[in-house]
């Protein structure tokens, strides 16, 4: 496997104790074709992820953060065209088939989805679809199973976890749904665990309880999260290290405080300035950039933001790679801002 | 169909005409709705306290937004307000007349002015239509124009929110892009040059590029058109960022209401400011977010609400008068009101007390004073 350009998976430093390297992520491309067109959704993707650390996709719906997860799960349908190399310690992810890919997923990695009514089976109690998740992994006994089960709805914090072992989905919000989704996404010890957009369906209040219980159980079980959003700020106070995409390209990548203290690609640049912030006084406009995101079946040459950038040249013409510019902080730009000079 | 203005594109700020211009355009008094829950056989076994005794005024040209959470009865205000359900009780009187009990017809007339732009602008926007049809349906209910001036009405909508009218009049909903979708429904509640536009989660399911070119579109109809906006989102930094004041709604009921940049900066009662904790803030200087301070406990359902305050079984200030005595919404000056036997006191230096020392990142700069 070649990799592209000079794209180099050298690590945002990290502090000392460097923690152990998961998932090996590189160069992974998503292609569908779609009425005979190919759509290409993940162009190039490369990334890694520690032990017991956080990383966030964030990125516009269109930009290949979900497909380029559900890539590493096996989970897009077959219409997908999955090439590049995904490594989780020696076994390789891409390229099995569905049954040897059975057994990775929820043993090795595991997934959380956005919407909670519709990722629980809405006849079975929630007791039983842990129980059902642990003995899918698990030779152990139903009394067993169900010990566990119970024990890991405490671990989530679910309120009344006696109880609610005999509940139905629709007894319970979905703060809870969500809860025990984590729970069965945790049945089987994963190494890495997928949080796709997992509390964007919940409350701001829910939500904060959530991504705390996340955090909290990453700490005591040393799980690597992956941590897809479209939330900046969320992104922004839980991720150790923050990745944005933008039409199935990493564009920027660093540590989450390097990377927010001093955003150098435009992208991230619009990103953070057409978001309200609380401080914004009312009826001020905000800094907007005009069009739509690029059609994913017809990228050209060049960099793909270029069409809506205010700080596009001639160069962009030509696909900048991501590159470590600074120490810890790679971005993909010609033009990249915050360099001093024009700043206002 | 009498206080139909002439829609020609050229309205003036308020343009409310001769009404009493003292009067608040949308006044709401005591408002309840509720709903039956059914079991099997159709047994009523329970109310659903959807929207609880909900009191404001709306004046001219004002934008008021209604934040909460889920279930708090921000989306059957907004219903109730527009009749599209009937409350239980309570008035409604929006232009001086009261909708309740107003004959369907005479409502359908009054809605010329009131117009709701609505979460999923496919959802609400024919998949069959040519958009120029979708944007002229008002215009050919509501006024007598003639196809000529519609389909010039239409070029000048279009125009305004920001779609050229050559490439897009003759598409269809389905070609377009969330944001354009978005646009083509906002043009379709002007077009009748409405006094008050009602968004209900409108910007909700939109990208965050695009949501800041619909947020902004709503600004430039604002200052151009006099538009009043009740804005119902659960993000509170947009409602921030459009509203002059804010209402912030806990289970059915107001539980503060005020101008904005006070109620942000000062919020006096703990559920506001359990509200803004939530909300993770980022410092672009130096790169550091402050994390949320999640608010411990479930959201109490609106089948059975607590007793008293309905916010006592998550409160960190509750006491027992809470469970006891519902609190009223009282004047905390300044056109700020709260519903709290405990309200949090009003400087914001000294707020908040004991809540902020749990923030843990830096706090956020203070708010420009004005």
């Amino acid at each position: 496997m070649t990799i592209l350009g000079k794209t180099t998976i050298d690590a945002p430093s990290v502090a000392a104790g460097e923690p152990e390297t998961v998932l090996t992520v590189e160069d992974l491309r998503v292609t569908f074709s779609r009425g005979g067109r190919l759509v290409h959704a993940v162009n190039g993707l490369s990334y890694r992820v520690r032990t017991g650390r956080i990383l966030a996709i964030i990125g516009e719906s269109g930009s290949g953060k979900s497909v380029s997860v559900r890539a590493l799960m096996g989970l897009l349908p077959p219409s997908a065209f999955v090439t590049g190399s995904a490594k989780l310690g020696d076994t390789e992810l891409i390229g099995r088939d569905e049954r040897s890919m059975r057994r990775i997923r929820g043993d090795h990695v595991a997934m959380v989805f956005q919407d909670p009514a519709r990722s629980l089976n809405p006849t079975m109690s929630a007791g039983a679809q842990v129980v059902e998740a642990i003995r899918t992994h698990r030779k152990t006994t139903r009394k067993e199973a169900a010990d566990r089960a119970v024990e890991l709805l405490k671990l989530v914090r679910l309120p009344a976890p006696e109880r609610r072992f005999h509940e139905y989905p629709h007894q319970l919000s979905g703060g809870m749904r969500q809860r025990v989704l984590i729970a069965i996404a945790l049945a089987a010890d994963p190494e890495v665990l997928i949080a796709d957009e997992a509390t964007t369906a919940l409350d701001v209040t829910t939500q904060a309880q959530i991504m705390e219980l996340l955090v909290d159980l990453q700490e005591r079980l040393g799980t690597a999260i992956i941590m897809i959003s479209h939330d900046i700020g969320l992104a922004a106070s839980y991720a150790h290290e923050v990745l944005v995409m933008y039409a199935g390209r990493a564009v920027e990548h660093a540590e989450t405080t390097t990377l927010f203290g001093n955003v150098r690609m435009p992208y991230t640049q619009a990103l953070l300035g057409a978001i309200p912030q609380l401080t914004t006084p009312a009826h001020a406009l905000l800094a907007v950039v005009g069009g739509q995101p690029p059609d994913l079946s017809a990228l050209g040459e060049g960099c793909a933001f270029r069409e809506r950038c205010p700080r596009a040249t001639e160069e962009c013409a030509v696909q900048p790679s991501l590159e470590m510019h600074e120490p810890g902080h790679r971005y993909a730009c010609w033009n990249p801002t915050g360099m001093g000079r024009e700043e206002s | 169909m009498t206080e139909i203005r002439e829609g020609t594109g050229t309205a003036t700020a308020g343009g409310l005409g001769g009404e009493d211009s003292t009067a608040p355009l949308l006044q709401v008094r005591n408002l309840v709705q509720e709903y039956t829950t059914r079991g099997p056989g159709g047994v009523k076994t329970g109310v659903v306290h959807a929207v609880s005794d909900v009191s404001f005024d709306l004046t001219s040209g004002e934008t008021l937004g209604v934040v909460g959470e889920t279930g708090s009865g921000k989306s059957t205000l907004a219903r109730a307000i527009i009749q599209v359900e009937r409350p239980k009780s309570g008035t409604v009187r929006f232009q001086g007349r009261e909708l309740n009990g107003m004959k369907k017809r005479d409502i359908t007339a009054v809605r010329a002015n009131m117009q709701m732009v609505y979460q999923d602008p496919f959802g609400s926007l024919n998949p069959r239509w040519r958009i120029e049809d979708v944007v002229a349906e008002p215009l050919l209910g509501h006024t007598d124009m003639t196809r000529q001036q519609r389909s010039e009405r239409v070029g000048e909508l279009l125009d305004l929110v920001g779609l050229n009218p050559g490439t897009y009049r003759r598409g269809r909903p389905m070609e377009l892009s969330g944001g354009q979708a978005q646009r083509v429904a906002i043009a379709r509640a002007i077009a009748l040059n409405p006094a008050l536009v009602i968004c209900d989660e409108a910007i909700s399911s939109l990208d965050v590029l695009i949501q800041a070119q619909v947020l902004n579109l709503f600004e430039k109809l604002r200052a151009e058109l006099g538009l009043a906006y009740l804005f119902i989102a659960h993000d509170l930094a947009t409602v921030k960022q459009v509203s002059d004041r804010v209402a912030v709604m806990h289970l059915g009921q107001l539980a503060e209401i005020g101008p904005a940049e006070e109620l942000y900066d000062s919020p006096r009662h703990p559920y506001t400011r359990a509200l803004l904790d939530s909300v993770p803030v980022l410092d672009l200087e130096t790169g550091v977010a402050r994390r949320p301070v999640p608010l411990s406990g479930e959201p109490p359902s609106p089948l059975h609400p607590p007793s008293g305050c309905r916010f006592r079984t998550r409160c960190p200030r509750a006491e027992a008068r809470c469970a006891e005595v519902e609190p009223k919404l009282t004047d905390a000056g300044n056109g700020h009101q709260v519903a709290c036997h405990f309200p949090l006191d009003s400087t914001s230096a000294a707020s908040a007390g004991s809540l902020r020392d749990a923030w843990r990142g830096p706090r956020p700069e203070a708010m420009p004073t004005i």
